[in-house]
């Protein structure tokens, strides 16, 4: 079998074994405390306690995620993971329908104001949702959508950075692919659905993955907007299982919520790896 | 089946006139053929004609039916792009079934229709694939065939064979040359390629910079070109074109006294095509060979006249005049010679 060139440079020898073995001491460090903690979840509270901490799980594994999932501390992480779900489908979903709607309105159509709207949403990419979070919470506040999912997606859904990319994208589509589709008679939104959207479907996948982890990793909005435990994200649940003042932490079950919060993108991501990956790579014409 | 009407059309975009007043009825099962150089205004034309772009004045009439504001839809026509612009994402068959698709046809007439038009462009194997899995001039055949399912009554071609080899286009030329006259439906083709609108066109219209030239059948065009532009941008090589006065014992040029044939007087452009000049030890005109092109048939003789003049003489057969040999005697039949007028480029006579 004819060897393998795999980069510019043939490795072989010591050359090779040193860049394994730092790609492999780099893994190891990135990935000891997850490993700690997955421990940590598989244990009883006073073996974590004891100070030369475990590092071998333990045989707690089904007791303490089954605490976990369903009682948790304050609330079940399964209803927190739950509302983390809707969340992060909700805020993905909905930027992609925006942005796609307004890069197409502002690619194919022209309107008075059109250079303005674009700066306008342009302009918003420097205004992160920290920067803009009294105000929101204002609105929302005043909208009574405290403790609700619409309060929790709508403030996020909006997205320059979506909209300039699909923007990018349509402007890179040949426009005889428009008029083509005019001739054969298809209105407007007619040649958005059918050709625009399958065209777009690596660059929305690639997106999909981005805002998916984006939305899950909410971390302050929820925290200001949800004060009813049952509406819990379960990044923000993690914190609030922390005690306060002289309660005993019970970090078997805190540590089984950390590995279960990290599961959902970790799913999203690899089952959508081929299409992210091409979606960021190639543009399909 | 219908007839074209184009009615001194114009295009303005903001204060540049880019096409400043076309007028030709083009008729049924005709082929036109709108030829010039690039940025003449032909695309601009045949995209007013697709409904692509809006008419500034002027009036469009397909069939006879004012189509200056209908949609490029509602004007039964289809298009032919330079470049395909086949959707990426589709099969071949749904290509060339989308329009038919938007029509709201049942699907199984709409596969009946695609079938038979994949069957006349020698598709049918390929109607499962996507447009990347297919060569330049299969492409090209889809894009044709989604023309035709649509069974329109004017058929518009935007440059359709230049980005295909040199061999294909020959190819594909005869094929929708074929194509067409098998349907018998009125076209509108645009191109830079005088070959191709000599080959395909019954009529051509000749286009330099937003005017019409002149508006003929190629032979017409080449046996009578109404302007210098027509004489010089239809032939290959062009027609030489030089200076000369029209005196006492003929048409002066420098040295050098031809015949007048109309007895013009005063100064004129005298057009002579490289392919009607005929060596001839006695002839009248004298070229010094600096370059020979032998192709095979014939043999292009690049020089210049005593005046200083290039000249280029296409002669007949095999050639083997070394460069700077020396003078060329030359002559011409009288008929072969165009007279121009020095000032307006119109012919004279």
């Amino acid at each position: 079998m004819a060897r393998e060139i795999t980069g510019m440079v043939e490795r072989r020898g010591m050359g090779l074994w040193l860049t394994h073995l730092l790609m492999i001491a780099g893994v190891l460090v990135i990935f000891f405390p997850i490993w700690l903690a997955f421990v940590a979840s598989t244990v009883t509270q006073p073996e974590i306690v004891k100070p030369p901490m475990p590092l071998w799980p333990g045989d707690r594994f089904v007791e303490n995620y089954t605490a976990a999932l369903f009682s948790g501390v304050n609330v079940p992480v399964l209803t927190m993971l739950a509302n983390s779900m809707v969340m992060a489908i909700g805020i993905a979903v909905g930027k992609i329908i925006i942005s796609l709607l307004s890069a197409f309105a502002i690619v194919y159509f022209r309107f008075p104001g059109r250079n303005i709207f674009f700066w306008l949403i342009f302009l918003t990419l420097m205004l992160p949702v920290e920067v803009r979070i009294v105000p929101t919470y204002q609105v929302i506040a005043g909208f009574g959508m405290l403790n609700s999912y619409s309060g929790l997606i709508f403030p996020l859904i909006a997205s320059a950075t979506a909209t300039f990319l699909f923007r990018q994208f349509f402007l890179t589509i040949p426009d005889e692919l428009a008029e083509a589709a005019r001739v054969d008679g298809a209105r407007p939104m007619r040649f958005f659905w059918d050709i625009l959207l399958p065209m777009s479907r690596t660059n929305i996948a690639a997106l999909f993955v981005i805002l998916f982890i984006y939305g899950w990793n909410q971390y302050l909005w929820p925290l200001l907007i949800t004060t009813d435990p049952s509406m819990n994200t379960i990044v923000m649940g993690i914190k609030q299982m922390f005690p306060s003042g002289d309660d005993v932490a019970d970090w078997p079950v805190i540590m089984a919520t950390s590995i279960l919060a990290m599961v959902p993108p970790v799913v999203v991501v690899i089952s959508m790896q081929k299409l992210f990956i091409r979606g960021l790579v190639d543009s399909e014409k | 089946m219908a007839t074209v009407d184009l009615d001194n059309i114009k295009k303005r975009f903001g204060t540049t006139e880019v096409i400043k007043g076309v007028s030709v009825n083009v008729q049924d099962g005709e082929f036109v053929v709108i030829v010039g150089p690039s940025g003449c205004g032909k695309s601009t034309l045949l995209r007013m004609v697709a409904g692509l772009e809006t008419i500034s004045e002027g009036e469009l009439r397909i069939n006879g039916r004012r189509a200056n504001d209908l949609e490029p839809m509602d004007r039964d026509i289809a298009m032919v792009f330079q470049n395909y612009a086949l959707y990426p994402h589709m099969s071949v068959a749904q290509n060339m079934g989308y329009g038919l698709k938007i029509a709201g046809l049942p699907k199984p007439e709409i596969a009946a229709k695609v079938a038979e038009a994949a069957r006349l462009l020698q598709l049918t194997e390929l109607l499962d694939r996507k447009p990347k899995q297919l060569s330049g001039g299969q492409r090209q055949r889809v894009a044709m065939g989604r023309a035709i399912v649509r069974e329109p009554s004017v058929f518009l071609f935007d440059e359709p064979l230049s980005n295909l080899d040199a061999k294909l286009r020959v190819q594909m030329r005869l094929e929708i040359k074929e194509l067409q006259s098998k349907l018998g439906i009125t076209s509108l083709y645009v191109t830079h390629d005088q070959v191709e609108a000599m080959t395909m066109a019954d009529r051509m219209i000749v286009m330099n910079a937003g005017v019409a030239e002149q508006i003929g059948t190629p032979l017409d065009v080449y046996e009578r070109p109404e302007t210098l532009f027509a004489a010089q941008f239809i032939g290959s090589p062009s027609m030489n074109v030089i200076k000369a006065e029209g005196r006492e014992g003929g048409l002066h040029v420098g040295e050098m006294v031809l015949p007048n044939p109309t007895g013009v007087e005063g100064p004129v452009m005298l057009g002579l095509r490289p392919e009607h000049l005929v060596p001839d030890p006695e002839g009248p005109i004298e070229m010094q060979v600096l370059l020979a092109e032998p192709l095979g048939a014939n043999t292009l003789l690049h020089g210049k006249l005593a005046s200083g003049t290039g000249f280029t003489a296409s002669l007949p057969g095999v050639h083997r005049v070394m460069a700077g040999e020396g003078a060329l005697r030359l002559t011409i039949e009288a008929r072969n010679m165009h007279l121009f007028d020095s000032e307006t480029g119109r012919r004279l006579g």
